[in-house]
């Protein structure tokens, strides 16, 4: 299994040990997942370039492997709050790709009727509970709501929360893992922190950000437990989750871990220079490409060959384009939406 | 009708709330083993135990904003904040967060909570403690805000807060706490956006709302004695704001003074006036004159806050200047 210990500088150290076997038929669906996901964010970025897609759009490319890991160690009935980088999430979750892509494009048949944009998706069906703008602004929902699962029915739900290691500096970040920490001792906190240190925040680095590099030690602070590991490995991130958040289900008490990854993309689509980062360090992180690693691993294994690689991103880009023409056909939302949900009961409006 | 004090209004409305719904909790800094700052949530501990009455750290963004993910998963949260001073510590939370979920989502989430607490001054607590925000809450779409006068106004209107569906800013004021009024026993709730006409009056129309109601009234008793008859409206709630009722009596009366407790500039006065000469101007007799606090920030000398702050006489003179 790969486990990654941080050294006094701050810095991953990252060691093979030995792998948790997953299901050859899993871990293939994986794959699929992955490269649809990132053909799914190429296009977006496509489509951006093209005009088609406004505002600020935060992609997920070189995290693939967290988003598959976490989610596929976690039930249908547990929720996730997330922040503003929060494609993969939901089309993991199963949303339907084209209501994703028309709530990029603005369009009325959007998963949020085209009043969210890439950074506010949302499907509570499916328990996505947001994709939020303000960097650390919801963790306290997240840990409010993690509270609410334990509140009446004692059930065994989990409430998962994704944050950048940036969001790790916020106020809001500390008042709510502190509140966390104390009702998780009453086992009324079954909360999933999931960092995604992905090694900047913008353009500033954890070193030139944070004070103490190794941002998993902070947890202990608020008495939650704590791993870090590798975020490039989607057979890691799930071994090391499932087994946190089997834990967190029979405690009802708060618990985090800090995936060391990447993103290749720019930190938002008009992040077009890039002078915090060389490009040979991107290069070195691509070496350890997630859908890469997991492709060769599946080849391996016999799972794998060229005309099956070619089929399945075939596959997703068949997937991606069906959502890019759902997307562009959609109409526009109509101009009465302006108006509507502003308040659950609209008589309550102005009079 | 029994007599009741404000503080009582609101206590035993939150206990039938609480005893009606299960959903319905209170989080807030020393509300629980120590009874609330102003002893509004005193013996609920006791009562509902500590799942349901819980004492936070001072984290007001940390409490408010789980207070949002509570109500987006189907609670009903009433959080007190110990003043409404320490909301600005998550003025994040609310307005970027409760105030927009619903809107950003397409409608998929809702944010039904209530947050409560003494806004205003009038105590001698000086700059820090002393803060008017009802314009400041009163500018975000997808809040209420709900300013209570009186115990009666205090029960049916923290009903509707905590029965809806949406974030309610409710403000209420130290000075009031002890007030005693009539409440009625029935479970009746006071809708948002309906003002109340505290005395009729065909001379000129004063409008206010929370604690200025009753310097204000005192105003109107004294200037019906010098034979001026003033109708009084008290806004109730500022959002939704009920402009229908004002503009009704100022097309009687064709005067108008607005009262509030907040320094003039971007307030709520001004909006009532912007109101009033939208939609009657035609009617008016005489240009509409605001009632303010003084536009600095609250002093401690009981003398200097004395000045700062609206009164019966700056009411009484505005009046006097108006019906001229
Ligand atoms: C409170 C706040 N300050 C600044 C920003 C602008 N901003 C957007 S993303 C970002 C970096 C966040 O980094 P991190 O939490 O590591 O997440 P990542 O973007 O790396 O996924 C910044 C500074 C913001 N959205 N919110
Ligand atoms: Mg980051």
């Amino acid at each position: 299994m790969t486990r990654v210990r941080v050294n006094g500088d701050g810095q991953a150290m990252v060691r093979k040990v030995e792998h948790p076997g997953v299901d050859t038929d899993v871990l293939l669906e994986w794959y699929r997942s992955m490269v649809f996901v990132r053909h799914f964010e190429e296009q977006a970025e496509r489509s951006f370039r093209r005009g088609k897609v406004g505002g600020y759009l935060h992609l997920y490319i070189g995290q693939e492997a967290v988003a598959v890991g976490v989610l596929g160690a976690i039930r249908d009935d547990d929720i996730i709050f997330a922040s503003y980088r929060d494609h993969a999430y939901v089309l993991l979750r199963g949303t339907d790709p084209g209501a994703v892509m028309a709530e990029l494009y603005g369009k009325a048949t959007g998963v949020c009727k085209g009043k969210g944009g890439s950074m506010h998706l949302f499907d509570v069906q499916r328990g996505f509970y947001g994709g939020y703008g303000v960097v650390g602004g919801h963790l306290p929902l997240a840990a409010g709501a993690a509270y609410t699962l334990r509140y009446d029915h004692g059930g065994d739900r989990v409430c998962v929360c994704f944050l950048g290691d940036g969001a790790m500096n916020t106020g809001a970040f500390h008042e709510a893992l502190n509140l966390a920490g104390l009702w998780g001792h009453d086992g009324l906190c079954p909360l999933v922190l999931v960092v995604e240190n992905n090694q900047y925040g913008m353009g500033t680095s954890v070193p030139r950000s944070s004070a103490v590099p190794a941002l998993a030690s902070r947890f202990d602070a608020y008495d939650i437990p704590n791993e870090v590991c590798d975020g490039m490995d989607p057979e890691v991130v799930y071994d090391v989750v499932r087994r946190g958040v089997d834990e967190v289900r029979r405690t009802g008490r708060p618990w985090a871990v800090e995936t060391l990854t990447y993103r290749y993309a720019a930190h938002g689509a008009a992040d077009l220079l890039q002078p915090y980062r060389a490009k040979t360090e991107v290069q070195e992180w691509r070496q350890r490409d997630p859908i890469a690693q997991t492709e060769q691993r599946l080849r391996h294994a016999g799972a794998l060959d060229d005309a099956k690689v070619e089929a399945i991103a075939a596959e997703a880009e068949r997937r991606v384009q069906e959502a890019v023409t759902f997307a562009e056909a959609s109409p526009e939302p109509a101009p009465g939406e302006l108006y509507t949900d502003v308040y659950g009961d609209e008589r309550q409006r102005e009079r | 009708m029994p007599e009741l004090t404000y503080r009582d209004a609101l206590k035993s409305t939150l206990v039938q709330e609480m005893d009606r719904d299960p959903r319905v909790l209170l989080m807030g800094e020393d509300i629980g083993v120590y009874g609330g700052t102003f002893l509004v949530t005193e013996g609920l501990l006791a009562r509902y135990g500590p799942k349901r009455v819980i004492d936070t750290p001072i984290s007001e963004a940390g409490f408010i904003g789980c207070g949002i993910g509570m109500a987006m998963l189907g609670l009903r949260p009433v959080i007190e904040v110990m003043t409404w001073n320490f909301s600005l510590v998550a003025a994040d939370q609310i307005i970027q967060n409760a105030a927009k979920i619903r809107y950003f989502s397409g409608g998929q989430a809702g944010v039904p909570m209530v947050i409560r607490g003494p806004n205003g001054a009038g105590v001698q607590l000086s700059a820090q403690h002393s803060q008017a925000l009802e314009s400041l809450y009163g500018y975000f779409p997808g809040l209420f805000v709900a300013a209570p006068a009186t115990p009666a106004d205090a029960r049916g209107l923290l009903r509707t807060a905590i029965r809806g569906s949406d974030p309610v800013i409710f403000l209420e004021n130290a000075s009031l706490y002890g007030l005693r009024g009539e409440v009625p026993d029935e479970e009746y709730t006071v809708p948002f956006g309906q003002a109340a006409v505290a005395r009729h009056g065909r001379d000129v129309t004063l409008v206010t709302h929370g604690r200025t109601l009753h310097m204000t009234l005192a105003a109107a008793a004294q200037l019906a004695a010098g034979g001026v008859e003033s109708d009084v409206i008290d806004l109730r709630t500022l959002r939704p704001l009920d402009m229908a009722t004002v503009v009704e009596s100022v097309r009687r009366t064709h005067r108008a003074v607005v009262i509030e407790d907040q320094g003039g500039l971007y307030g709520v006065a001004g909006e009532v006036m912007a109101g009033i000469y939208e939609r009657a101007f035609d009617d008016l007799d005489a240009p509409v004159v605001r009632v303010s606090g003084e536009d600095v920030p609250m002093p401690y000398a009981r003398t200097l806050e004395v000045l700062a702050q609206p009164n019966e006489a700056k009411i009484m003179e505005a009046v006097r200047r108006t019906v001229a």
